[in-house]
């Protein structure tokens, strides 16, 4: 909400000064985003007055204008179109400064002298408005300083209001606020009914009292639209940031400023038969004074005629039944409306009115007979016209009611932290027109006036008086509380510790957003749907990640397209997946790799990351959990079909380990063989609590054999063979040698292993150790097809 | 004799040139060996009368003394010599960089979150987590935000369908906990959170830590010793802070925390705004089936972005989901 600080101090005006006033309406909670001055910054301008105006005789747009400036008159070449005799306007004297440092000097315009400048609103950065000059009322003083004039020692004060305080969206609202804090009176325009004139009263039938359980009408008749808004008004409404339209509106606009109750006025000879307060009918079309037509739906209340709907009830009027120049009689709209109606059906419409911005959030419900006197008057005073007597048609039982609210001394006590004065709350509370019924023996019984809706509890009541004696006035004590010990889980490792382990291995964390595009995860997760946004950002941003490879790619793309050629990232978080009715939300853990697998240096070499780097990462990441993992060979869409393995721990996927598949990376306009994993998080951060086993004290013997085997048999197959012949005393089996070459033959290979056993309690014998290795050589030979390499 | 004291300095001579620990053995044999020269002076002793050979011996003793003295003097330098050379033999450049990985490092973000989790887990919070497609309940209906409200329009929800939603805010992790287990409370919950705005300084996906405190006996007071000593600890610095009324529909009394960020140029404060953080309000503890008339607490929440930017300086809100390289790199 803007206000005009000048209109607020001739409701209260504390002794201090504007930044002070800002601030302390700031820390009592209506926090003030801005302000601005309501003009630029001018000197030498006074109030002129066109004396004569001659065409200019070398120059078609321009006017040779004879201006008086109280004191002498001078020439002065003008190109407006509104410039005439008579005309009162601002005028920049020579030696004048116009905003933006403008100087004003004597100057020829196409041969003819001009002395000074007449000015539009622009031009003294009072508006935007450059179509010709600022026209100044008759009555104007010539020669008075335009600041003096338009009183322009002010400000625009922009308050950013929260959703419950509705009440500070009027000027009434701000200054009781004022008033509260530096224990001032606010003096109010005195709000006297208006006679009637005449008998003729609206219709109205209120068909939806849920909706508007209060609504008043009143005719004016035979108004004077032509007439102009006094520039005190205009002003007001222009720093307030409104804009001056005509007088009925204006007026409308003023009383909404003022008091905070949004109106509205109708042609009355537009409104067919009476007004009709209802729910709109499916498909009723209304075009809004805006221009736009809309589609009404169901749940929308309207204002409407006979024979249509005229306005969408405090939202916006309709174009057909707005008021004009032509328009005789009006008829004034002054209701309440139950903000839970409203709520949204602006939004709905594509609208945000000041209107709708009052009612949604709760407007005093007692305050509309109050403004239809108040607009009346003022009306009156412009446009003159002959009043009727108002119509109020409410319903007691839809009507918020009146609420008590027993606030307890001691309660206020224990949530403030501090105990305050009794007739310092009784003060708080008072000036801000709360009533105390009565007082009690443990508190207070307090009313709640009807500009407050958001007052309903006590809570709401022991804010108020904590907020205007000031949080900062509040002690500060540390909490006290129980200091019982939380289980933890030893066997269970914190997510922290495995991301600190990827740091160390030279992974650099990524944090990418949840939602992906859909082209990207379709083709590194072809086989499921991500959950789709109903109102995504972007179509890029559009789908919940169903892995995390998908953003982690896309952040590859970006940095090699920046001249990183060695990328090791990896990313916790969640993906997500629809089951049938279940959306599961499955934190993860994943990786990606490219480039070199160690930084490029004269001792490192430069070999790219492979597989098998990236698995002896893992393989150390579950030696540090302490869980034990299989990598299968396996398929994937996304991923190398000769390049990817699953991860199995006791028989359960745990995740995927890979190599990106080299048509998804040219689709993806990748660069490099990457390597990527992902990878359960819950299932991986248990292992075990470690149990001491006796060290033996017997020597351990160890047996080397080669064999050659076929290529299509996985070492994982040989370990299992060799370990099932090897006896419960094997207590490592390692391969420390692969080879492939012609000499094999097609399709084998040597595998070099080593075999350790050891005994706890005695040596083994040479016997023993041999049978147990033949064993083995035999076993890897008929079950595998190996044969011993010579 | 004289023949012994030329064969001493016949043998001193002899060491004197020896150019390897080989010949050096080699003298020793020759001199001192059991055939040895000087050793073999022994024999002539037999020549001499028992009263003779006695001095004579001992000169022989002597003699056999100085030549082994000086094998062990020379002994000692060649030995040196050689570790001396071997040494200098396998100097190198120490001032080459080191072999290996290179270290990577953590999110910004995650960064200041497990900075903000130390400092409370350290006073005891407990720290939960909850789903990030939450319902419509949890993320508002619970903390007393009705279907009409319009603070709902403050929050620009992200939906899925009219029930399902991307959390807008940690806070539904405080009804989760509360819903599960019974007062006293002391948490925080760290995590993404999801509003549909982006612009410079709004993005789409942002981080929050909500935490909650709920005792029998809490105060506002301890409301703000808590946030005052967070932001003291947090930032490292003894700086202002100030509790502004504010509206959270899950908090009364509510507030905006503002702390000391420099000077205004006519030397006021220049403040700015970290924080939210209020009193439970009743209806949420009626939500959650706790006794607002047994048990208080307060409530309070902060975006991460928001304290990394001014921790770090970081001055793009948008670069935390970059993931340029060249701005992670430097938050190891």
């Amino acid at each position: 909400m803007k206000f005009s600080e000048q209109w607020l101090r001739e409701w209260v005006n504390p002794n201090i000064g504007s930044q002070e006033l800002m601030d302390q309406i700031t820390m009592a909670g209506l926090e003030v985003d801005g302000f601005e001055p309501v003009a630029g910054e001018f000197s030498g301008v006074v109030v002129g007055e066109v004396q004569s105006v001659e065409p200019h005789p070398d120059a078609d747009k321009l006017r040779v204008c004879q201006v008086s400036d109280g004191e002498q008159t001078v020439q002065v070449v003008c190109g407006a179109p509104n410039v005439r005799p008579g005309l009162k306007v601002p005028f920049a004297v020579v030696g004048a400064v116009l905003p933006g440092n403008f100087k004003i000097k004597k100057a020829k315009l196409r041969g003819q002298p001009s002395e000074g400048m007449l000015c539009s609103e622009s031009e003294l950065a009072l508006s935007d408005n450059h179509e010709g000059l600022m026209e100044l009322p008759e009555d104007a003083p010539v020669g008075q300083e335009m600041a003096d004039y338009l009183k322009l020692n002010d400000i625009t004060i922009d308050v950013d209001l929260t959703p419950n305080r509705s009440d500070c969206l009027s000027i009434k609202g701000i200054a009781r606020e004022v008033g509260v804090l530096n224990s001032l009176v606010v003096s109010e325009p005195a709000i006297e009914p208006v006679e009637a004139a005449h008998s003729e009263v609206p219709d109205i039938r209120v068909e939806a009292p849920e909706g508007c359980p209060r609504y008043l009408g009143r005719v004016l008749r035979n108004v004077n639209l032509k007439a102009e808004t006094p520039l005190w008004m205009q002003e007001k409404l222009r720093r307030s940031g409104i804009r001056s339209i005509d007088a009925a509106v204006d007026v409308t606009n003023y009383v909404m400023l003022e008091l905070g109750q949004p109106m509205h006025a109708f042609d009355r000879d537009e409104i067919s038969g009476g007004i009709i307060v209802r729910m709109a009918k499916p498909a009723e079309k209304l075009v809004l004074l805006d221009g736009q037509e809309v589609e009404l739906t169901e749940e929308t209340l309207v204002i409407a005629d006979h024979e249509k709907p005229i306005a969408i009830a405090g939202v916006m009027g309709g174009e057909h039944s707005g008021v004009s120049e032509k328009t005789r009689d009006l008829v004034l709209e002054s209701a309440y409306f139950d903000p839970i109606t409203l709520a949204g059906k602006a939004r709905h419409y594509g609208l945000h009115t000041d209107a709708s911005h009052r009612f949604e959030r709760g407007v005093d419900y007692s305050l509309a007979r109050d403004a239809m006197e108040r607009a009346t008057a003022l009306l009156m005073d412009i446009v003159g016209g002959e009043p009727g007597e108002i119509v109020e048609v409410a319903s007691d039982e839809h009507l918020p009611s009146d609420r008590t609210i027993d606030l307890r001394e001691q309660r206020l006590t224990d949530v403030l932290g501090l105990a305050i004065d009794r007739t310092k709350v009784e003060e708080i509370l008072t000036r801000l027109g709360l009533h105390i019924d009565k007082l009690l023996k443990d508190g207070w019984r307090i009313s709640v006036p009807s500009f407050r809706p958001d007052i309903t509890i006590e809570e709401d009541l022991i804010e108020e008086v904590g907020r205007i004696f000031g949080y900062n006035n509040l002690p500060v004590t540390e909490p006290t509380g129980s200091l019982g010990l939380v289980a933890r889980e030893e066997a269970k490792r914190p997510v922290s510790a495995i991301r600190n382990y990827f740091v160390a291995q030279g992974y650099q964390e990524a944090v990418t957003y949840s939602f992906v595009d859909p082209k990207v995860q379709k083709l590194v997760d072809p086989e499921r749907d991500g959950i789709a946004l109903a109102n995504p950002i972007s179509a890029d941003l559009s789908v919940m990640r169903t892995t995390l490879w998908s953003g982690l790619l896309k952040t590859v793309a970006y940095n090699q397209n920046r001249q990183q050629p060695r990328i090791r990232l990896f990313e916790t978080g969640l993906r997500f997946e629809q089951n049938d009715e279940r959306i599961d939300q499955q934190p993860m853990l994943a990786g990606v790799v490219v480039g070199g697998q160690y930084p490029e240096n004269w001792a490192n070499g430069r070999r790219t990351a492979d597989f098998f780097d990236v698995k002896g990462e893992l393989e150390g990441l579950f030696r540090l959990l302490g869980i034990d993992v299989q990598f299968i060979a396996s398929q994937h869409p996304a991923l190398h079909p000769g390049q990817t393995a699953e991860l199995m721990r006791d028989g359960e996927h745990v995740g995927w380990l890979g190599t990106l598949h080299p048509q998804v990376q040219k689709n993806l306009e990748l660069n490099g063989t990457i390597l990527m994993f992902e990878l359960f998080l819950n299932s991986i951060v248990t292992g075990y609590v470690p149990n001491f086993k006796e060290i033996s004290k017997f020597p351990e013997v160890r047996r080397d054999l080669a064999i050659i085997i076929g290529s299509d048999v996985a070492f994982a197959d040989v370990e299992r063979v060799a370990r099932k012949h090897a006896g419960e005393r094997l207590t490592a089996l390692r391969a420390f040698d692969v080879y492939e070459g012609e000499s094999l033959g097609e399709g084998n290979r040597s595998l070099a292993l080593s075999l350790f056993w050891q005994h706890p309690e005695r040596t083994l014998n040479e016997d023993e150790v041999h049978s147990l290795f033949t064993g083995v050589i035999d076993a890897l030979k008929e079950e595998l097809g190996a044969t011993l390499r010579s | 004799m004289e023949n012994l004291e030329q064969l001493v300095q016949d043998g001193l001579s002899a060491v004197e040139s020896a150019d390897s620990l080989q010949a050096l053995d080699q003298i020793r044999v020759e001199y001192l060996g059991k055939k040895g020269v000087i050793t073999q002076q022994a024999k002539t002793l037999g020549k001499l009368s028992p009263e003779e050979r006695p001095a004579a011996g001992q000169k022989i003793n002597e003699a056999k003394g100085q030549v082994e003295q000086a094998i062990n003097s020379r002994r000692t330098d060649l030995e040196k010599a050689a570790i001396e050379a071997k040494l200098a033999s396998e100097s190198i450049d120490v001032t080459l960089p080191g072999r290996g990985q290179d270290l990577g490092g953590l999110h910004p973000v995650t960064r200041t979150l497990q900075r903000i989790e130390e400092i409370f887990s350290r006073a005891g919070y407990s720290v939960e987590q909850g789903p990030e497609i939450e319902d419509d309940y949890h993320n508002f209906e619970a903390l007393n935000i009705p279907g009409h409200h319009p603070a709902r329009a403050m929050h620009d929800t992200f939906y899925f369908n009219p029930g399902t939603l991307l959390r807008t805010h940690t806070s539904p992790v405080q009804i989760r906990t509360m819903e599960a287990g019974k007062p006293p409370f002391r948490m925080i919950c760290p995590g993404r959170v999801y509003r549909c705005d982006s612009d410079m300084t709004h993005t789409p996906m942002f981080h929050q830590v909500e935490g909650l405190l709920v005792e029998k006996n809490v105060s506002f007071a301890d409301l703000k010793s808590t946030v005052e000593e967070f932001l003291r600890v947090f930032f490292e610095r003894d700086l202002e802070v100030r509790f502004r009324p504010s509206y959270f529909p899950f908090t009364e009394p509510s507030a905006e925390v503002d702390i000391e960020w420099g000077r205004e140029p006519d030397g006021s404060i220049k403040w700015l705004e970290v924080m939210g953080c209020g009193m439970v309000h009743p209806k949420v503890f009626e939500y959650c089936g706790i006794d607002a008339e047994e048990y208080r607490g307060f409530a309070f929440g902060l975006g991460v972005e928001r304290l990394a930017m001014l921790r770090y300086g970081v001055n793009d809100l948008r670069m935390f989901f970059e993931n340029d390289l060249r701005f992670l790199r430097q938050f190891r």
